[in-house]
């Protein structure tokens, strides 16, 4: 441990692993991992089912051993690593203080820092269902966290708000245990999960969702007794008369992520409203010169290969940026929003920080079926991409090659076309 | 025909399975669909993944997944093998918990080094 560090990596889950090794091989001579756990891995540690790493390792691996491998390649390095330590505040002069179990306050200075903090959960407070206060109303990750590492269970009888893919884990995992879930209940007609795990997760064990639908009460005392389930209607307002009620003892919601950015916002980097993360250029760098940011603290992915690839950018960012400088403002562009698209990461393109292609990630607002994914300048169609399908619940990625980039003079316009 | 969404990976290729054409598959995007799309209309198997006590160790919990899918029907009962095993620490990834697990051929394997 020394308080002198050309790369500081913030946070060792998924995101903080990968940028931490892309940054030592990419000019960084000396890099630290802070993380607050009492180990490496963050999430993935919890996420013990499969289907991690497809994309990355060729082969389907539980959460922890996707975290495992990666572990091992930090292991093989002269990374330093800080466990059980908080971060508690960053500064534009790159200082970053945090208070650690064994060390006590730390003050370290670093040439360039990664921003890898990740998500964190909404919670009922988020959404505001009525009700009683009792207890047994958790988000889902946390459930998770009791079952799989405390070794606690939350509830016996459950229902389950939302369907992303956090919550349709859960009622596997809560019935797998003995638990009863009664209902996935999502207030949109579609679920957000993907197709695999509303087939593995509720089918295999007849969980009923129930789609179109949320909960408008929470009944119970000291601890929850029941909740009432209503249909709601296309501006997802409750129907009365449509009340079904369920015995239960417990709630898990799941009903979306926020990226973890108190340590960004007090920095003073520029944040972007529609992903509530930072506004990135095309090497993860944000809008302060030496700091970068990758993984679910800058836009919530589906996949974690996607959170280690995108974390590869953003440490060969860092490494160069620590051993090469600043790079040219001279040629940037900046994406937009076009029609059926709710963000697209990265903001800014510094064209000549490109070598071969840059790849834009972003998600639609609705489903569309038959469609064009069309980059415009202006009037200038950039590039085109065919797609089946695009879903909100899925982010969808293109790369434009560094020659068609060129036709770009201020903005890339990123809209979904219907083919006609 | 039967139409399956394929389980092997994030994708989720809708599959149909032609039961009268030796389980012929089409809609997949990639050969472990057509083994997954008959296997499952023949004899459905899933891997398990759970947990198990462990003692010694920094947390309570060591995460442990069957190295291959088993019947679907022995899930539970490999579930209920599961509680009854305790594990000293210290443990590797790889490492077999239960061998030939509930008789299904497979190893329960740790996932995780604790």
């Amino acid at each position: 441990m020394n308080n002198k560090y050309d790369v500081v990596v913030i946070g060792g889950g998924p995101a903080g692993l990968a940028s931490a090794i892309a940054a030592r091989q990419n000019g960084a001579k000396s890099v630290l991992i802070i993380e607050r756990d009492k180990e490496l891995g963050g999430i993935l540690n919890q996420c013990i089912h499969n289907g991690f790493g497809l994309h990355h390792f060729k082969e389907e691996l539980t959460g922890p051993e996707y975290a495992g491998k990666y572990i091992d390649e930090v292991d093989k390095t002269d990374i330093d690593i800080l466990l059980d330590t908080m971060v508690i505040e960053i500064t534009p002069d790159k200082m970053v203080y945090c208070s650690s179990s064994i060390h006590g306050y730390l003050m370290i200075q670093a040439k360039s820092i990664i921003l890898n903090m990740g998500c964190r959960e909404r919670t009922r407070g988020a959404i505001a269902i009525p009700g009683t206060r009792a207890s047994g109303v958790f988000t889902a990750g946390a459930a998770q966290r009791y079952v799989n590492i405390e070794g606690y269970m939350p509830g016996k009888r459950v229902v389950i708000l939302g369907s992303g893919d956090i919550g349709l884990i859960m009622a596997r995992r809560m019935t797998l245990e003995g638990a009863k879930v009664l209902a996935v209940v999502e207030v949109m007609p579609y679920s957000n999960g993907l197709n695999r795990n509303i087939v593995q997760c509720l089918h295999d064990y007849d969980i009923p969702l129930y789609l179109s639908h949320t909960i408008t009460d929470i009944v119970g005392k000291s601890r929850v007794e029941k909740v009432v389930v209503s249909k709601v209607d296309e501006n997802r307002n409750p129907i009365k008369g449509t009340e079904m009620e369920f015995d239960c003892d417990c709630v898990l919601l799941s009903v979306g992520l926020i990226p973890e950015n108190e340590l960004s916002n007090e920095l003073g980097i520029e944040m972007d409203p529609r992903t509530h993360g930072p506004i990135v250029y095309e090497n993860m760098e944000t809008s302060m010169e030496g700091v970068f940011a990758s993984g679910n603290v800058v836009h919530v992915h589906d996949l974690v290969d996607f959170v280690s690839l995108e974390s590869e950018k953003a440490g060969m960012g860092a490494g160069r940026y620590v051993s090469n400088g600043e790079v040219s403002k001279n040629r940037v562009v900046r994406t937009i929003n076009g029609d059926n698209i709710s963000y697209v990461v990265p903001q800014y393109v510094r064209k000549d920080n490109v070598e071969k292609s840059v790849e834009l990630s972003f998600r639609v607002r609705r489903p569309t079926q038959q469609v064009n994914i069309v980059v415009k300048d202006g009037d200038t169609i950039i590039a085109k991409f065919k797609k089946e399908h695009v879903v909100p619940s899925e982010m969808e990625k293109v790369s434009i090659p560094k020659i068609l980039l060129e036709k770009a003079d201020k903005e890339l316009v990123v809209s979904i076309e219907e083919d006609t | 025909m039967r139409e399956l969404i394929c389980i092997t990976c994030p994708k989720g290729c809708h599959l149909k399975v032609d039961e009268e054409n030796d389980y012929k598959v089409t809609g997949n995007g990639c050969p472990r669909g057509a083994i997954y799309g008959k296997k499952e209309c023949t004899h459905p198997t899933r891997v398990v993944t759970s947990t198990v006590k462990i003692v010694g160790a920094e947390i309570e919990r060591l995460s442990v997944k069957t190295n291959g899918d088993i019947p679907k029907e022995k899930i539970f009962d490999v579930m209920k093998e599961l509680n009854r095993v305790v594990v000293k620490a210290p443990v590797h990834r790889e490492d077999v918990i239960v061998s030939d697990i509930c008789g299904t051929g497979v190893d329960l394997v740790a996932t995780k080094d604790l």
